[in-house]
């Protein structure tokens, strides 16, 4: 546990020791806000029946950026370390495979989880302002936030499984960008292609992020996608560990 | 220490390691050489439980490395080849990173690190971040790092590489320090390092041991070890002829020097014919300039080896 927490916290530090970091965390912020500023004026607009927190997280703007951020976290990874060569020392100590692979995830989560901390305070200043309790449907607030953690988890898993392929930071980014794009269009796919046979659009109903958070953040609380979520990422996690020690083996 | 049995590593269309077998026996000081390509690293890859072996088995300290990798990698200490670092993080953030994933806590581990910064030198760039230090630095961050948990066995992958002659010597000196108390397997191609340093010496060549003695024993079996150099200044032109029948005398080169002959012999490996080229020339009134013995180098015995089969 004490070498997993270590890893832990190298991971972690790694990522605020790099610019990087800061260069996502600013326009990362940035988006956000100007995400808000637009859910809000959206409520100018005229009576309305959603609260802001559904106007908050179901922009296009939103999942434009949420989509971008997942490969720029996970990108470095394990390609950095197969190609600084530092696989070589680490392997070496006395740690298990799967501690480095959890640890490299729980840091990527962690940085994930420092991304959104912000916007937290976006509906309390809303209230603030306002006045309006609306941003208290603790129900709809929470549950968007979870939903954000679930997918979250499960695109950096992707993420991480697309960076342990590579030596190379910028095919990893690349690579995962496609596949958590795939998966985000793939919940789409029954409003892309009119006639597909309704077997395959409950299929591809599982995977739809955009349907998931409609539910969520109205603060409906499906326990569907919560385990496919968590399962899925699992899975991914599994592959990972499997691929990585392939591939220590091969270089 | 270290038990190896029939090793092989192939990879896709080349062997590296072909069925090597060898022991390292507690406190030794052994040292690798052989050519680029020889199989040192995979060989020292596979005993620090970094990659599998395709077949054979290799023990550290008793755990098998594959089948016992953890136990057995908490009994090394390995400094990979080009020793690579995190660069972003400073020197002792560093060494405390390794110290606690090698098992150290609190108290001993401030202890150990301040011992291997003392150690290695590396008090005047403790705060430093390691992308920024130069080459000798970085290496013995490296070394501090491969003993900082007190490890059974060294394995350094060319530690001197790309350092100075005086970095050189300190860090030749810290090995031989390092020697009384852990055992050590060190790959290297600065050549008189090796006779300075180690015990034992293993010659690896295509993936192959050709050689496994002390330094001395292979200088003295090679089979150049008997070469003298004789100059003089000879009355007629019969001293070539004169010189070959000497007892022992297998060769001779002649080469003139002006009015001088400079002559090098080749002589077996046991007899010593100078006492009989001195009383030759003092019979024949030559006068000789010098009569020394070529002094074969480990060199002469690396060349040999590993160059027999090419030629």
């Amino acid at each position: 546990m004490s070498r997993f927490l270590t890893l832990l916290f190298r991971e972690i530090k790694s990522y605020f020791y790099s610019p990087v970091a800061y260069v996502v965390l600013f326009f990362f912020l940035l988006l956000t806000g100007f995400n808000f500023f637009a859910g809000v004026s959206l409520l100018n607009r005229g009576p309305t029946e959603i609260t802001v927190v559904e106007a908050f997280f179901n922009t296009v703007l939103f999942w434009f950026g949420f989509v971008l951020v997942f490969p720029l976290i996970t990108m470095r990874t394990f390609a950095e370390e197969f190609k600084m060569g530092t696989i070589e020392g680490l392997m070496t100590a006395p740690v298990r495979d799967g501690q480095v692979v959890l640890a490299k995830f729980g840091g990527a989560l962690l940085f994930y989880i420092v991304l959104w901390l912000p916007s937290l305070a976006y509906f309390r200043i809303f209230e603030w302002i306002t006045g309006s309790e609306a941003a208290r449907a603790g129900g709809a607030y929470w549950g968007s936030y979870l939903l954000l953690l679930l997918l979250g988890m499960f695109y950096l898993s992707v993420g991480c499984l697309a960076s342990v392929l590579t030596r190379n930071q910028i095919i990893a980014a690349v690579m995962s960008f496609c596949a958590i794009t795939l998966l985000f269009f793939m919940g789409l796919l029954s409003f892309i292609v009119l006639n597909v046979s309704p077997f395959l659009r409950d299929i591809v109903g599982y995977f739809s992020a955009i349907e998931h958070m409609g539910e969520f953040s109205k603060g409906i609380i499906d326990s569907r996608p919560v385990v496919f979520y968590l399962s899925m990422t699992a899975f991914t996690l599994i592959l990972t560990l499997h691929i990585f020690q392939a591939r220590k083996w091969k270089s | 220490m270290i038990q190896v049995e029939n090793l092989t590593k192939r990879y896709a269309g080349h062997t590296a390691v072909n069925n090597i077998s060898f022991e390292v026996g507690k406190g030794e000081i052994v040292g690798f050489l052989g050519p680029n390509g020889a199989g040192k690293s995979t060989t020292m890859r596979i005993l620090s439980a970094f990659l599998p072996a395709t077949s054979g088995r290799a023990r550290v300290a008793g755990y098998d490395v594959f089948t016992h990798s953890l136990q057995a990698r908490r009994h090394i200490g390995y400094m990979p080849e080009n020793v690579p670092l995190y660069p972003e993080m400073r020197v002792d953030e560093y060494l405390r990173f390794r110290g606690k994933l090698k098992g150290l806590h609190g108290r001993r581990l401030r202890e150990r690190a301040a011992e291997v910064k003392d150690l290695c030198n590396l008090r005047e760039v403790d705060h430093k971040i390691i992308g920024t230090l130069s080459k000798g630095f970085r290496q013995r961050v490296g070394l501090a790092d491969a003993m900082i948990h007190e490890p059974d066995l060294l394995i350094l992958d060319e530690p001197t590489i790309g350092l100075d002659p005086n970095q050189i010597r300190q860090v030749r000196d810290l090995i031989r320090n390092l020697g009384k108390h852990h055992t050590i397997l060190l790959s290297t191609h600065i050549l008189p390092e090796v006779e300075m340093t180690c015990s034992r010496v293993l010659i690896l060549n295509k993936g192959r041991i050709e050689a496994s003695d002390s330094p001395q024993n292979l200088l003295s079996h090679l089979r150049s070890a008997g070469s003298l150099h004789v100059e003089l200044k000879p009355g007629g032109d019969d001293a070539e002829s004169l010189l070959r029948s000497l007892d022992g005398v297998k060769e001779v080169v002649a080469k003139p020097a002006g009015e001088w002959m400079s002559f090098r012999l080749r002589t077996d490996a046991e007899s010593d014919p100078r006492e009989s080229i001195h009383r030759l020339a003092v019979d024949r009134k030559w006068p000789l300039r010098e009569l020394s013995r070529a002094r074969a180098t480990l060199e002469d015995v690396f060349v040999e080896i590993t160059q027999s089969d090419d030629a």
